[in-house]
């Protein structure tokens, strides 16, 4: 067992400046540098695809003659490849380089061997590419989270088996010597996410397997990309951020075990609960409603974590970006996984399913949770392996309103619209085609609320651009910040 | 946590856990799940598909038809699958055991389609419904499928396939030019013989209603 002060150095990444020299830090940041570029300004490439094909397919869901003669714009193809290009392009990418800087950081390890990593980020973004294109041609396997063809797929996997070999080999390079939560999850996500998606192509693609096990097979894969390797990714930079920005410890080194943990025993079941009322046997429905209702204990232990962290500085918030960010994730976490352990509940699930409450929810997790994180975790590594500040407070401050309302109004939208569908749906009495069209002022309100969000991506967008163009400055620059906080705060808020 | 691994171990055996519960016992469970022989009919069930038809489901999967359809039924009593009709009885795993790709489906934009060919047999109104579905479901917030369809000069006879469109439709959108036709490609031929298909007629022992043995005759 680790003595009092180191202990507590492993359980706080912001270990005092005595500690770890920063020109330590430093070094390890300029290694990252490269590799972090390429996968941050790929992730943003596909952010703004991802954006396009979101809006097309959210306008022909209300207005549906919208490019209706176009086959490659189709419904079915838009929303897939928004689907792809949010999830592999922009969410993936963005966790690679949050991953391995913050396992660099944290194993206080030099980044070696960087030209693997840009080669993996080669393989990642020509895999997406294919894959998305072929979706569009029509070459689509309709099997949610899994659409790109078999053509593509293998150079994904060539690029993930590059990333988590190297995120292993620095991670036995380590030098500190206590393994900080964020690492447990980081290492974790690494190793999961190729199992799940190996089993997943070739139980689905390659060599199917028959009937309804198919299914089965399919939401393992799709409920544990979330659960399994976004959700990780997620909470080990929330973890790493809100200490480190506040300049404090985590609230509790054993909840954060707790919560570890459990999520890691329970998530994977969960899955199963989008199948619940289909063909596939009772038992494992139940198991999967079970998992669900279990993933309350993971939930709300890295919540009260994650909160008594904040208890005192809430201050911060108004200050640091990465902060502002991060808690906006890390409270839409808790959100989101209550309400997914609700939905799993049968007598819910009965309204739930098969409806626009769904879309609501996983917006909610993929976006209001992961992807602010990520937004958050980008404004605190990108200035640090440029050596840049970024150039504007105000294209951050409009980044962050445009995002956080457009996407609470997004979910907020549909979930209320998505439940009346629900209702009227299981109410006999009421003709189908009039049950859809209730639903059209809702998918219109959602339109509105991802075309705030688009406004959102095109100022962060801008502010990343400006920044890779900006000269160095000369000297010692303060950070970015909403506005200047008092003094004695200012070393460690960003 | 400090011993990589020992982490290692735990992270590995967290996913062999589901691994070998939602995967692995379930592909043996009835991963091999047989057609059933129905002595009285003299044939094994469910019926294969046919080629069209299997051609059909290409057309339905690049489309991403599934993203709006679910292909499920559930029991009656959850939710109001049977009361709209979409089904005599629950979906079972054995009707989808032919199929390459199964499309269960997440979502009901539009309704179930597990048995439209046995609710709508019409293959003119399958067509109408594609090339515009404001044509034959007026409100429907469905994408149109004007590709699958080709607006030609006619050689020889109308073609049987030709769309009845109403007159006042044709018109307005410049679909009445004489000596025309307005009929679906290949594409959208096998698309509608795929939907065609879509029907579970047969009631295997397992996708009866459960009657609870206490009530007066027993299972059916």
């Amino acid at each position: 067992m680790a003595s009092a002060s180191s202990l507590a150095a492993s359980l706080n990444p912001a270990t005092p400046p005595d500690t770890v020299p920063r020109a330590e830090l430093s070094e390890i940041d300029a290694s990252t540098k490269w590799p972090v570029i390429f996968f941050l300004v790929s992730a943003l490439v596909w952010l703004l695809v991802g954006t396009v094909f979101a809006l097309i397919s959210s306008f022909k869901l209300h207005t549906p003659e919208f490019l209706g003669s176009y086959e490659w714009l189709t419904f079915g193809r838009a929303r897939t490849a928004h689907l792809n290009a949010v999830i592999y392009g922009w969410s993936t990418n963005a966790a690679f380089a949050v991953a391995f800087w913050l396992m660099a950081r944290l194993s206080r390890a030099r980044l070696r061997h960087a030209g693997v990593l840009l080669i993996a980020a080669c393989f990642w973004n020509l895999g997406v590419t294919i894959g998305i294109i072929g979706i569009l041609a029509g070459d689509s396997t309709s099997i949610e989270w899994l659409e790109m063809p078999a053509y593509a797929t293998p150079l994904l996997f060539v690029a993930y088996a590059l990333v988590g070999v190297w995120a292993v080999i620095t991670f036995r390079f380590r030098k500190a010597e206590h393994v900080y939560v964020s690492q447990w999850y980081l290492l974790a996500a690494l190793f999961w996410f190729p199992w799940l998606y190996s089993i997943a192509q070739i139980m689905l693609i390659f060599e199917p397997a028959r009937g309804t096990v198919q299914a089965l097979v399919n939401w393992w894969f799709a409920h544990n990309v979330l659960g399994l390797w976004f959700t990780p990714i997620g909470l080990a930079a929330a973890y790493y951020f809100i200490p480190k920005v506040l300049g404090k410890p985590i609230h509790s080194y054993y909840l954060s075990v707790l919560g570890f943990w459990s999520l890691a025993i329970f998530y994977n079941w969960a899955g199963v609960h989008h199948l619940i009322g289909g063909p596939v046997p009772a038992w494992v429905i139940s198991a999967g409603i079970a998992a669900s209702l279990m993933m309350i204990i993971p939930v709300v232990v890295t919540a009260i974590n994650h909160h008594f962290t904040m208890v005192g500085s809430f201050g911060a918030l108004r200050y640091s970006p990465t902060l502002r960010f991060v808690v906006f994730g890390a409270v839409n976490y808790t959100l989101v996984s209550l309400t997914g352990s609700a939905m799993a509940i049968r007598a819910v699930n009965e309204i739930t399913h098969f409806t626009h409450f769904t879309v609501g929810h996983a917006h909610q997790g993929m976006y209001a949770f992961f992807t602010m994180v990520m937004f958050g975790a980008i404004y605190y590594i990108l200035p640090r392996v440029l050596l840049k500040e970024w150039p504007s407070a105000g294209l951050i401050r409009t980044h962050f309103w445009c995002v956080a309302i457009g996407v609470t109004i997004y979910w907020v939208d549909l979930e209320i619209g998505g439940w009346i569908q629900g209702l009227q749906m299981n109410d006999p009495s009421i003709p189908f085609l009039e049950v859809v069209r209730n639903t059209i002022p809702w998918l219109f309100v959602r339109s509105l609320a991802g075309i705030l969000m688009t406004i959102g991506h095109l100022a962060f967008t801008v502010n990343v651009l400006w920044m890779l163009g900006a000269k160095r400055p000369a000297g010692v620059t303060a950070p970015t910040l909403f506005r200047s906080p008092p003094a004695l705060q200012a070393a460690s808020v960003r | 946590m400090n011993k990589g691994p020992l982490l290692f171990l735990g992270i590995f055996l967290a996913l062999a856990f589901s691994w070998t519960g939602v995967v692995l016992t379930n592909q043996i469970q009835y991963g091999s799940l047989t057609p059933y022989f129905d002595a009285n009919e003299g044939k094994t069930f469910p019926d294969l598909p046919s080629g069209l038809a299997e051609r059909g489901r290409d057309v339905y999967q690049d489309l991403g038809c599934l993203y709006c359809h679910s292909q499920q039924v559930r029991r009656p009593g959850f939710g109001a699958d049977a009361e709209r009709g979409w089904g005599d009885r629950q979906s079972v795993a054995r009707d989808y055991i032919y199929e390459r790709r199964v499309f269960l489906g997440t979502m009901r934009t539009g309704p179930d389609l597990r048995n439209i060919g046995a609710r709508q047999p019409s293959a003119d109104w399958h067509y109408l419904h594609l090339y515009d579905p404001q044509l034959t479901s007026p409100g429907s917030i469905m994408a149109p499928f004007p590709f699958l369809f080709e607006y030609r000069r006619i050689s020889g006879q109308v073609s049987p396939l030709a769309l009845k469109l109403p007159a006042d439709y044709a018109r307005r959108h410049g679909l009445d030019r004489p000596g025309y036709e307005l009929v679906p490609t290949p594409r959208g031929e096998a698309l509608v013989a795929y939907l065609l298909s879509l029907k579970d007629t047969f009631v295997y022992p397992e996708a009866k209603p459960f009657v609870p043995p206490k009530k007066e005759g027993g299972p059916k």
